[in-house]
């Protein structure tokens, strides 16, 4: 990597103010994508300013209808928490599945969702679920956070701060794990919520989105096994070395029936 | 651990390794721990295009950055008196032209042949600053077409990679007899034919390649310490690329080794011109590869393509083969491939079968990809999978049980002369058959496959009974086949007056257990506790003679310590005879004591080792003080370790994803010296293999020639968690090639499996062949055909 400066600030403020001042500052939570961009030196930041001490992302807590996680909160303690397992299994199950234990002790649910890699497991949760993501200046629902392959509407110098999630006892994540990464391949996130059934499809190429066909399908009292591929967009796929798009269109109704089946 | 209670070693017990405990709590001490005083660091720059003419290289801004030392270019390596890199081995085409050798420099000049090729080299104060350089020294390219399809690489439109190699075709090579194979076919009345790919492997060992060289103007000498499978060879040939006075004035260090699975065994680019530069700046020059170095430049393994075709009679007997290979030997020819692509491959083409007439011609092909070389197996792994695979048609074929079909063609006496050079030493191939199918309950094979049907899964078995040949030697015939010889090993043990023993051996421990399975054997025989016995390995300046390890070779090396040992008990004897005034014939020797039968007397080995370096208590004008033996151990013969493994996998038709759900191996080693090791040697492989035919692959974009599986997330490592328990057993012939009875054990896991697995799969779809990897995908889509097929 290159020579840069790096930063522990003690609070949110001040790590919005060192981003604030640096154009070439980059806020850093567990580094799980940024430290191996680094590596490689295809980025060359200024400065690190390191999220993960910040009292004001810190902790795991009970809010009215559901669980509001710290974003920097490690994919470890979620998955360990008898908080979140109490209202929402699902996401301590997805969390528990993210790479490998080392990557789970260091990577957090608010570097994973400000990143938004297109195969990354939590951006399909949140979708599902109809979370909401507090940042350092506003609220925002997970349907406008996630604006596409890598990209939200983060403004610069925004911190996600926390994650808020509803309760839900009927959820299910199906990870089809890319042989060498073990990232999404493809992923889909299914959940029985108050207002029907959501389905979000991650690992298609192009960033997560919701399966709206399949969800109509459903709430008009469709079965599971008539929902196929044929429902769902190709568009939304990208085929790369490990599988086609057209592969991936296949896999993603495969386990969608299958999450679904799992919450039947 | 006291002298009292420390263990003694014996033959054939699974003793833990003692150098574990070192290794896995951090105090392992390999090439980069090593700061020498003075110390700079190389980084290199590397070409990004696969096949480009190089024009002007710029190092004009690099020069003047923080802490650069030196930069050096292909150019100046050349007007300094390097010379390039060799080919080991001294292969000659069918029409009677040797081998042609594309000129391989350590840094390159002129063109570049295949991605991350090095073209300057920059050193520096400090890492950082030596990559910060490397990143501003420009390097103009006028770029190429280029090629990695073999192929695409021979036909008439291919970019041609070295000046005087048309039609990039390095050799044309054969082995058996063409007219008996025709023959064999004309007669046959049955047939089975395949065309498979072999697919490119990176070796992946978790110690990159590292080297720090050191050069002493003052006698024009130098010290290279370098993460190798084979220090003492690398010192002949770095003398002489590099112009030294004499060997004297080289000395190799290989430290503790981070695995090595062949792709420590070459010559490489890199580490010649780093000590090529360490004396051009006069100061020690370190440079350890970072993960995307080491996918891009550790010669890669495997890649062939080969279609193969059986001659049987209505019996399913094996009558005639006929073999040919296309092996890609990347952008040039590495160290020791032109033996792996041949001697090592296509002599093993029979596996454990009778076959009386084969034919095989391989032909190396340059393509603009990385070098490849050996890799765990080194040819044998791909001749098992041609043959395994026919195996498996033939039983297809002839509607028998893929048992049956390998239990009619077996090799059934030994020594067995084989139609390709080599003589087969010791085996019970049906023996260990039969082994492996009680240990994979073969019988109960369609109640599970009925069992997984009803779950929606499609399972099926797959058998692999393949041969191999380890413990190279003897050194005369190498030399015949193209080799250079010296395939020996040396052993000197060296008994302390306190009566500590010091083994020095030119073996190479990088993994195997070396420390441990000779300290096992030489405490049995001289009947003291094995925390008395060290090992000293991998310092040219401590060992002058050896070969290193590769090939399964610790037989070879262990049989030169067995004689070392053999010499020390008779020297022994000798000094007992005047300790005790009587004839040594009649001293015997035994679990450590020296014993006359006709006096009762008794004399310990630590007195006899004290009396040795006292040398008050013999005459020495008739006997010589001191306790040293150095023995060298040439083998008569190659050893042949040979066994049956046993698959079976479950695939999802509905995703294509296969999994191994049980994995047994009956082997036969040898005499196993011990078997917690030869266990763990065995997973080890196994776990290579199944990976091969399931998960890893080389894959290069054949429009650009980019490695696109650079990095962990695109290149499929195997993982514990995607693995069943192995079920494994020895069957024990025990080889009369050596005095320990030991065949090899390091390679057979990676060289059966993969044909096992390829196998289990195409019985579960009921097909003939898939390529490996076979990836969800692929095997999704066969399912699919199978599916419109019903």
């Amino acid at each position: 990597m290159y020579e840069l400066a790096y930063s522990r600030p003690a609070s949110l403020a001040d790590a919005l103010a060192l981003l604030a001042e640096d154009e070439g500052a980059q806020a850093i939570s567990g580094g799980q994508t940024l430290m191996p961009v680094l590596r490689a030196r295809l980025a060359m930041p200024s400065r690190l300013v390191d999220l993960l001490k910040l009292p004001e992302l810190a902790g795991i807590r009970a809010v009215d209808g559901g669980i509001e996680i710290g974003a920097a909160t490690t994919h470890a303690d979620v998955a360990a928490s008898g908080e979140v397992r109490a209202v929402l299994p699902a996401l301590a199950d997805l969390a528990g599945g993210i790479g490998d234990p080392a990557i789970r002790h260091r990577g957090t649910i608010g570097g994973s969702i400000a990143n938004n890699d297109p195969a990354a497991c939590y951006p399909s949760a949140l979708l599902a679920l109809g979370a909401s993501i507090t940042t350092s200046q506003r609220i925002l629902a997970a349907e406008d956070f996630f604006t596409g392959m890598f990209s939200t509407a983060l403004e610069p110098g925004e911190i996600v701060t926390a994650v808020r999630f509803p309760a839900c006892q009927r959820a299910r994540y199906i990870k089809f794990r890319n042989p060498a990464s073990r990232f999404a391949l493809v992923g889909a996130f299914a959940a029985q919520l108050p207002s029907g059934t959501r389905i979000a499809i991650t690992g298609g190429g192009h960033g997560v989105f919701r399966w709206r066909e399949a969800e109509a399908h459903l709430d008009s009292g469709g079965t599971i096994d008539a929902i196929t591929e044929d429902m769902l967009d190709l568009a939304h796929f990208t085929g790369d070395l490990h599988g086609s798009a057209e592969y991936r269109h296949h896999i993603a109704a495969v386990i969608v029936r299958r999450a679904l089946t799992a919450l039947a | 651990m006291t002298a009292m209670t420390a263990p003694m070693g014996k033959f054939g017990q699974s003793v833990k390794r003692v150098e574990d405990s070192r290794l896995i709590t951090g105090n392992g001490r390999y090439v980069d721990d090593l700061v020498l005083p003075g110390q700079t660091h190389a980084a290199f720059v590397r070409s990004a295009y696969a096949h480009a003419r190089i024009g002007a290289i710029d190092v004009s801004a690099a020069a003047a950055m923080p802490g650069v030392v030196k930069i050096l270019t292909g150019q100046d390596l050349v007007d300094g008196g390097l010379f390039a890199l060799p080919s080991g081995w001294g292969l000659t085409s069918i029409d009677g032209t040797p081998a042609r050798v594309g000129v391989h420099h350590a840094l390159a000049v002129d063109t570049v042949r295949f991605v991350g090729e090095p073209v300057a080299l920059v050193i520096a104060e400090t890492r950082g600053q030596a990559r910060d350089a490397a990143d501003s020294v420009f390097v103009e390219y006028e770029e190429l077409p280029a090629v990695v399809d073999m192929v695409a690489a021979l036909g008439p439109d291919a970019p041609q990679l070295h000046p005087d190699i048309p039609e990039n075709r390095a050799f044309t090579w054969d082995i058996g007899n063409a007219e008996e194979a025709d023959a064999a076919f004309a007669r046959a009345t049955r047939r089975v034919s395949i065309e498979l790919r072999n697919n490119r492997l990176v070796p992946n060992a978790m110690e990159p390649r590292a080297i720090n060289a050191e050069w002493r103007a003052y006698d024009g000498s130098m010290t290279i310490h370098l993460t190798h499978q084979n220090p003492i060879g690398m010192r002949v040939l770095f003398m002489m690329l590099l112009g030294l006075e004499s060997e004297n004035h080289l000395r190799v260090v290989s430290p503790d080794v981070g695995g090595g699975f062949g792709s420590k065994a070459p010559a490489y680019a890199e580490e010649l011109a780093v000590a090529f530069a360490a004396r051009a700046v006069g100061r020690p020059v370190k440079w350890t590869a970072e993960r995307t170095e080491s996918f891009l430049t550790d010669a890669h393994g495997r890649d062939h393509v080969t279609r193969a075709e059986l001659a049987m009679d209505d019996h399913g007997r094996f009558l005639g083969l006929k073999v040919h290979t296309l092996a890609n030997l990347g952008g040039y020819i590495s160290t020791s491939n032109a033996l792996v692509v041949s001697y090592m491959y296509a002599t093993m083409l029979c596996g454990q079968y009778a076959i009386p007439a084969v034919h095989a011609v391989v032909e190396g092909v340059y393509t603009n990809t990385c070098p490849v070389d050996a890799y765990r197996g080194a040819g044998r792994p791909e001749a098992a999978y041609v043959i395994e695979r026919l195996a498996h048609l033939a039983a297809r074929e002839i509607g028998v049980d893929q048992a049956e079909i390998r239990r009619r063609n077996f090799v059934r006496a030994f020594p067995h002369q084989t139609p390709l050079v080599y003589c087969y030493d010791s085996g019970d191939y049906e023996g260990c058959l039969d082994a492996a199918l009680r240990l994979a309950d073969y019988q109960g094979f369609e109640q599970r496959r009925a069992e997984a049907r009803a779950r929606g899964k499609l399972r099926g078995i797959g058998l692999s009974a393949y041969v191999e040949a380890c413990g190279i030697g003897p050194s005369k015939l190498l030399a015949s086949l193209g080799g250079g010889g010296n395939m020996w090993e040396s052993c000197e043990i060296r008994v302390q007056p306190a009566g500590s023993v010091e083994v020095l051996t030119g073996a190479h421990n990088h993994g195997q257990g070396h420390q441990t399975v000779y300290a096992q054997i030489i405490s049995e025989r001289f009947g003291i506790p094995m925390d008395r016995i060290t090992v000293v390995q991998g310092d040219t300046d401590r060992i002058q003679a050896g070969t290193g390890t590769y090939g399964s070779r610790a037989s070879v090396g262990l049989s030169a310590a067995v004689k070392s040992c053999e010499k020390i008990i008779e020297k022994g004897r000798q000094i007992v005879g005047y300790m005790l005034g009587i004839d040594p014939g009649a001293v015997d020797f035994a679990d450590g004591i020296y014993t006359s039968a006709a006096t009762n007397q008794t004399v310990a080995f630590t007195e006899m080792v004290h009396a040795a370096h006292a040398a008050t208590q013999f005459p020495t004008d008739q006997l010589e003080p001191g306790l040293v033996a150095t023995s060298f151990f040439d083998p008569p013969n190659f050893t042949y370790p040979a066994g049956v493994h046993v698959c079976e996998v479950e695939i999802d038709p509905e995703t294509g994803v296969t999994e191994v759900v049980a994995f047994n191996a009956a082997d036969d080693f040898g005499n196993v010296a011990n078997p917690l090791i030869v266990e763990g040697q065995v997973h080890g492989g196994l776990t290579q293999g199944i990976a091969q035919a399931l998960w890893e692959n080389a894959v290069y974009d054949p429009d650009s020639a980019q490695l696109m599986t650079a990095s962990y997330m695109d290149y499929g490592m195997p993982r514990a968690d995607s693995l069943p328990e192995f079920g494994l057993a020895f069957w024990p012939s025990p080889t009369p090639v050596n005095p320990l009875g030991m065949k090899g054990c390091g390679e057979a896991g990676a060289i059966g499996s993969p044909p096992a697995v390829i196998n289990a799969v195409c019985d579960a779809l009921g097909i003939a062949h898939v390529d490996m990897p076979a990836s969800p995908e692929k095997i999704w889509r066969l399912c699919q055909e199978r599916q419109e097929a019903l």
